[in-house]
C-alpha cells in the first residue's frame, strides 16, 4: 500500500449504501431495518444516537464514531453528553476484562494448595 | 470580533460570495439549486400571496455572532430611516399584508423602533415580531423596559438561543452572551412572556453551531423546554430549528474550517422537495434598510434585488408587479431546503 492510501478513506462513509451493489436484496432489507432502529420509540433519537456512539468506540469504527458524533450533536448532545457515552463504552470494555479477573482467580485458586 | 466588512475581509463583497457558491464544486460535482428544483418539476420558483412584510431595521448589532448572515455588529452603521420605515407603514396599511417582522442587526438599535411599533399596532397590523438578540435587553438602561413595551404592544418576540448551555452558546454568540440572555428571557417571562395561557408569544431559534444540520424540532424544543425549566425556571412557546445558510460569516467560517465542500455536499443529500411549497420567499418579502426589496433576508445580503425592475425599492412598490416575479435562487437556498426544511418560522415540513 502506498503512503497516500489508508483501510479507512472519510470519503468512504459516504458510499456505504453502495454495499448494495453486490447484494442488492439483503441490503435493502438492512438499510429498512437500519431506519427503524433508529427511529424514536421507547428511547429519544437522541439516546439512540448516544448509544450507538458509544458502541462506535467499543467496536471502534472510525465511520460510525465520525457518523453518530455528527448525529449526536444535531439531535442536541452536548460535548458532556457524549464523552460520557464514550466513557461508558471503555467503562464496559474495561469492566470485561476486569470481570473475567474471576474467572483467573477461581482457576488460581483450584490450582493452588 | 469586528463585521467582515470592518476586517475588510473578501467575503465583505458579496461577489465574492457569489463566486463562491458558483464555484467549481457546482460545477463539477454537485448540482446547482436550479438544476434540483427543475428535476422536480420547479425550474423556477414563483411566490405566492404575500403575507409576510420582513424589514431589515438596519445592520448595527451590540453582538459579533460568528456565525452571523448579516454580518452584523457594533461597527455596523446602516440604519433604516424614518421615511423610509414611514413608507412601509403605508405598504403594509395598502396592502392588508397581516404580519411584519422586525428583523436586523438587533432591530431596538434602531432609533425609530419603538415609533414604528407603535405605528404598526395602531394601524393594526396583525402580527408585530420582532427577532430580538435578548442581551439588548440588558445593552443599557434605556432598553431596560423593553419586555414592557413589547406586552404593551402585544409584540411576538422570537430570539436566538443556539444552545441550552453556556458553552456553545457563548461560542457562537460571544463571551457571557448566554448568562445575559437567560436573564433577559427571565424579565421577559416576568411580564407574562411565554406563559401558559398568556397572549405573550415568546419563541426561541436554535441554530447548530458549527457545520451541522438540525435535529428533529418536536425533539429539540422537549429538550429545550425540559433543560431551560430544570436549570433556570425559564418558559417559552415553540422552538424554531433554522439551519446556518453558507453565506456571509457562516460561510467565512466554513471556508477557514476547511468545512465548506463537506456542508454543501451534507445539504444537496438532505435536499426535500417537499419543502419548496413552504419556502419562507414564497410568502415574504424583505426590505433592506435603504428600501430596496428581496426575496428573503438572505438575498439581502447577497445583494440580490427582486428580480422585478419596475418593483425593486419600497418608493414604486407594486405588489402585481412583484407577484409575477421569479424567485431569485443560488446554492444557498439548498439551507432552506435540507432535511425538514428552514426558514424564520422554523422547520417546514
Ligand atoms: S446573529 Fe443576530 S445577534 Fe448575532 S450579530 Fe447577527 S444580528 Fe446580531
Ligand atoms: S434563501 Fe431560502 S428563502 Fe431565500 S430565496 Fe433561497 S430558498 Fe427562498
Amino acid at each position: 500500500m502506498s503512503k497516500d492510501q489508508s483501510y479507512y478513506v472519510p470519503k468512504d462513509l459516504k458510499k456505504f449504501s453502495q454495499i448494495s451493489e453486490f447484494e442488492p436484496k439483503l441490503a435493502e432489507k438492512f438499510f429498512d431495518w437500519y431506519g427503524e432502529v433508529f427511529k424514536a420509540g421507547a428511547l429519544s433519537e437522541r439516546e439512540k444516537s448516544l448509544i450507538a456512539l458509544a458502541v462506535a468506540h467499543a467496536v471502534q469504527c472510525p465511520y460510525c464514531i465520525d457518523a453518530y458524533t455528527e448525529e449526536s450533536m444535531k439531535k442536541g448532545a452536548s460535548e458532556a453528553m457524549m464523552m460520557e457515552a464514550v466513557h461508558i463504552s471503555g467503562a464496559i470494555r474495561g469492566g470485561a476484562s476486569m470481570v473475567h479477573g474471576v474467572q483467573m482467580m477461581n482457576k488460581a485458586k483450584k490450582l493452588s494448595m | 470580533m469586528k463585521s467582515l466588512k470592518a476586517r475588510n475581509n473578501k467575503l465583505s463583497n458579496t461577489k465574492s460570495q457569489l463566486e463562491v457558491l458558483e464555484g467549481e464544486l457546482f460545477q463539477t460535482e454537485l448540482p446547482t439549486f436550479q438544476t434540483k428544483t427543475a428535476q422536480y418539476g420547479q425550474p423556477g420558483l414563483k411566490p405566492n400571496q404575500l403575507e409576510i412584510l420582513q424589514i431589515n431595521m438596519g445592520y448595527m448589532c451590540n453582538q459579533v455572532c460568528k456565525h452571523c448572515h448579516v454580518d452584523a455588529g457594533p461597527d455596523r452603521r446602516e440604519i433604516m430611516s424614518q421615511s423610509h420605515l414611514q413608507k412601509c407603514l403605508g405598504i403594509l396599511q395598502n396592502h392588508n399584508i397581516p404580519t411584519v417582522d422586525l428583523t436586523g442587526g438587533a432591530p431596538e438599535m434602531n432609533p425609530h423602533f419603538r415609533w414604528f411599533v407603535e405605528e404598526a399596532h395602531e394601524i393594526g397590523v396583525k402580527e408585530i415580531i420582532v427577532r430580538s438578540n435578548l442581551t439588548i435587553i440588558l445593552a443599557n438602561k434605556k432598553y431596560y423596559d423593553l419586555p414592557d413595551f413589547f406586552k404593551k404592544h402585544q409584540v411576538n418576540v422570537v430570539s436566538s438561543l443556539p444552545f441550552y448551555e453556556k458553552k456553545r452558546t457563548d461560542a457562537q454568540r460571544g463571551e457571557g452572551v448566554f448568562d445575559k440572555s437567560i436573564q433577559a428571557l427571565k424579565m421577559l417571562n416576568e411580564v407574562g412572556y411565554g406563559q401558559v395561557g398568556s397572549s405573550l408569544q415568546l419563541d426561541l431559534v436554535y441554530n447548530p453551531v458549527g457545520a451541522f444540520l438540525p435535529g428533529s424540532q418536536a425533539e429539540l424544543e422537549a429538550e429545550y423546554k425540559r433543560m431551560l425549566k430544570a436549570d433556570f425556571n425559564i418558559d417559552f412557546n415553540q422552538l424554531f430549528t433554522i439551519t446556518n445558510l453558507p453565506i456571509s460569516r457562516f460561510l467565512d467560517y466554513l471556508l477557514a474550517s476547511d468545512n465548506y465542500e463537506d456542508y454543501m455536499e451534507k445539504l444537496v443529500e438532505a435536499f426535500n422537495p417537499a419543502a419548496l411549497d413552504g419556502l419562507m420567499c414564497k410568502n415574504t418579502l424583505s426590505v433592506d434598510w435603504d428600501g430596496y426589496l428581496y426575496d428573503c433576508d438572505f438575498n439581502q445580503m447577497l445583494a440580490l434585488k427582486v428580480d422585478a425592475p419596475k418593483s425593486q425599492h419600497i418608493d414604486n412598490f407594486d405588489l402585481n408587479v412583484l407577484s409575477q416575479r421569479e424567485i431569485i435562487t443560488n446554492q444557498h437556498c439548498y439551507g432552506c431546503t435540507a432535511g425538514a426544511g428552514s426558514s424564520c418560522q422554523g422547520s417546514l415540513i
